[in-house]
Parts: C-alpha cells; sequence; structure tokens
C-alpha cells in the first residue's frame, strides 16, 4: 500500500503538474511508495482526512489545524517568504475608497478557499460588513470573482492576494484594491501522518536542501517556491491558536 | 504578578496637552499614566500579535504592536501587558478577560489602548490561551481594525461600567 500524498485544493492551477513532478522526485529521494491523489474540492478531502486515508498533506492553514489537533500530524516544512493574504476588490468606477465607507447588504463574490475567506471577512469587518448581513456569490475561480466585479454582478470582491496580482492587467485596470492584509504569519505547510512520523527528520533534510542542488530546485520552480523552510512544532501551534482568534 | 515592575509614564515622552491620572492595576499595582486626547486610526490590513506567559508578561510582539504602542520592542518585552490600560477601559473588562481565558476560553472584546506618547487607539481584541500537552503556558492576543459604530457604542457604555 502506497503512502498517500494530498494537496490543498486551493494550489494554483498552473501548478497542477509541478505537484506531480514533485512526488516523482520525492518518491525517488525517499524510496517511498507514495501516490499523489487530488481531490477536486475540500469535502472530499476532509472526509480522505477523516477515514485516516492522508500521510502526507499540502495544508491549508485551516486543516492544518484540524490535521494537527485532531488526527495528529506533524509539521514538515513551509514555502520560503510566502504567507497566505487576501485583497477586497471593486469596480475601478465606484466611487468608494475604504472599507468603511461600505454598507451592510453588499454582494460579495468569494471563492471556497477557506483562510482567504475568513482573512477577507476580517478585512471587511471595519465597514460593519458581517457574515450575516451580505449576499454571497460563491465563484469556481478568482476570474470569475473579477467578472463578477468587472460586470458589476457583485459590489466587493475577495480574492487571494497571489491570484489577484496574477491577473491580467486588462482585468486589474477595471478593478482597484480596497485594502491588502498585511498578517504574514498563516501560511499553507507540508504535514505529516502518524504513518509517516519516523521519517519526520529524514524528509525535512531532504526537503529544506532542495534549493541547493540544480535539479531539485528546477522541481521547486514547477511549485512556485524558491525552498522549503522547517516548521517548528511551537511555530505551528502558534499559527494555529492565531487562526482560532480569528474564526470568531 | 511576582516582583514585574512597571515604570511611570514620562512627561518628556507625551505629545500634545495631557491629563496625569495614577492607574491602579491587579495586584496593586499602581502606575503613572498621562493622557491625551490624541487617536491613532488603526492601520488597514494588519493584525497586531503578542504573546505572554502566564501570568500576563510580554513574551513576543509583532512590528504592527511596536508601531502602534511606540514603545520600542526591548520596552515591551519583559513588561505586563497592562503597560497598554488606558484609564478609561473599566477594571471589569479586564476581570471578565482574566476568568474567561484562565477557564481555557476565548475572550473577545473592543479595547481602548494607551500609547507610549499618552495617545490612544481602538482595537478588536481576541485573546487565547495557549494550551501545551493539557497546561496553559501563556496567551495570544491578536488585535483587529474594529468597525467604528462599535467603538462608538464602547464609549457610551464604558463609562458606566465603572
Amino acid at each position: 500500500m502506497p503512502f498517500i500524498f494530498t494537496v490543498s485544493p486551493d494550489f494554483t492551477p498552473d501548478h497542477l503538474s509541478g505537484w506531480y513532478i514533485f512526488n516523482t522526485w520525492l518518491q525517488k529521494q525517499t524510496d517511498l511508495p507514495i501516490h499523489l491523489e487530488m481531490y477536486n474540492d475540500f469535502s472530499k478531502q476532509r472526509e480522505a482526512i477523516s477515514d485516516n486515508k492522508i500521510d502526507l498533506i499540502y495544508a491549508n492553514p485551516f486543516d492544518a489545524a484540524m490535521l494537527v489537533r485532531e488526527k495528529g500530524f506533524l509539521p514538515l516544512v513551509k514555502p520560503l517568504g510566502t504567507s497566505d493574504e487576501a485583497i477586497i476588490a471593486i469596480n475601478h468606477k465606484n466611487p468608494i475608497n475604504s472599507v468603511e465607507d461600505l454598507f451592510p447588504g453588499i454582494r460579495v463574490a468569494y471563492t471556497n478557499d477557506p483562510d482567504v475567506q475568513m482573512i477577507g471577512m476580517i478585512l471587511l469587518e471595519p465597514g460593519n460588513i458581517e457574515a450575516n448581513n451580505i449576499k454571497r456569490v460563491l465563484c469556481d475561480t478568482y476570474v470569475q470573482v473579477a467578472k463578477n466585479i468587472i460586470q458589476d454582478k457583485t459590489d466587493v470582491g475577495i480574492f487571494l492576494a497571489e491570484a489577484y496580482d496574477n491577473l491580467s492587467n486588462m482585468i486589474k485596470k477595471e478593478m482597484k484594491v480596497l485594502v491588502r492584509s498585511q498578517i504574514s504569519v498563516i501560511h499553507h505547510s507540508l504535514l505529516i501522518g502518524p504513518e509517516l512520523i519516523a521519517k519526520r527528520s529524514e524528509l525535512q533534510s531532504i526537503l529544506t536542501n532542495m534549493n541547493q542542488e540544480s535539479k531539485a530546485k528546477s522541481v521547486l520552480e514547477s511549485l512556485g517556491f524558491t525552498a522549503w523552510q522547517k516548521i517548528e512544532d511551537e511555530e505551528m501551534e502558534f499559527m494555529i491558536d492565531l487562526m482560532d482568534t480569528l474564526v470568531i | 504578578m511576582g516582583t514585574i515592575m512597571l515604570k511611570d509614564m514620562q512627561p518628556e515622552d507625551i505629545v500634545g496637552n495631557s491629563k496625569e491620572i495614577i492607574l491602579e492595576l491587579y495586584g496593586g499595582l499602581k502606575r503613572r499614566v498621562f493622557v491625551s486626547e490624541i487617536e491613532t486610526p488603526y492601520p488597514d490590513g494588519k493584525l497586531i500579535v503578542s504573546s505572554t506567559d502566564p501570568s500576563g508578561v510580554i513574551k513576543k510582539v509583532n512590528q504592527a504592536f511596536v508601531e502602534m504602542s511606540g514603545y520600542s520592542e526591548s520596552e515591551l518585552i519583559g513588561s505586563p501587558h497592562s503597560i497598554l490600560r488606558h484609564p478609561d477601559m473599566p477594571p471589569v473588562a479586564f476581570k471578565d478577560l482574566w476568568d474567561t481565558i484562565c477557564n481555557e476560553k476565548i475572550w473577545q472584546g473592543y479595547v481602548k489602548n494607551l500609547r507610549k506618547d499618552g495617545g490612544f487607539y481602538w482595537v478588536k481584541a481576541t485573546v487565547i490561551p495557549n494550551i501545551r500537552k493539557g497546561k496553559i503556558v501563556g496567551y495570544t492576543s491578536v488585535r483587529r481594525k474594529p468597525a467604528r459604530s462599535k467603538i462608538e457604542d464602547c464609549i457610551k457604555r464604558y463609562p458606566t461600567l465603572f
């Protein structure tokens, strides 16, 4: 039976092949049978986690909390210098220039990314905008969020900052950013489950050395990362505590 | 609180007109503070984060904390968290905070904080006990930008709680 590796469904679509390349590389380095299982949505992936089918996961901060606290997962590494940040954007013709000028009852376009949704709602709080006083417009992709704003089908959109930055200039020209989060301490992380814990130090060493060798470096590049950085247990616990303060 | 010291505020650090007040803190601690009416607006998009030991002594702060409080990181580390206590905050709010977090629950509320320069800033604060191996090893406080209407409510309500 191979170990099962999965990636949070909010990964950038451009990096899909990168995760398969990474999985192949990892198997060669570790001599471990690892099968990459990609899930289309969060609920299917959470079902697999709940059934103890997952051994290795690139997890979003929301799921990381549950995996560590309830499922006995431990942190391995995170991508160097990256953090999950959100942006609130509106149509460029909208005269509003601050979140505080928004009003309850507005239409909010968003995707299913749980941490981006959470950060986005925190960014909207100064405008008295809360989950119970908005009209929700759920979108499959951030391009759809942008289209909804540009076509005036929604008043504001919540974006993963990285996804907003990667939109074409033509699309971005039609919108304006009201606020961008600068939280810095919330990030995705690679975690291992109980069946792989004996391999933790070996995996951390292999992963954190990837940027030292040219072939491994190109694997990292296919994921959009420059290096992996080790996560200490307390750092992960701190992030989970922090997430707990933000969900209420 | 043991032998933790909290220095009085210094007149030379104060910006603008201020009044002097003696604050009575938990554990019989007294502190001379100067307060002005100058408000520093909460910065958009940022969180102010700090961690303390179980007795409320600051162990860790982020850059937003340093910027908003007006103190340097070295002045903050090792100080009681009540270095930010503003005399307009009713003591009952902090009693509720400590009662809640000591019971391993999360506390949330709106707080007016005192800056080193005598000014103030409002936050929506959430405090969580850091539980490791079943034991409280400290607390983490995360503040975010509050809605102005919530602050207006507090400005009316807090003076009635003394």
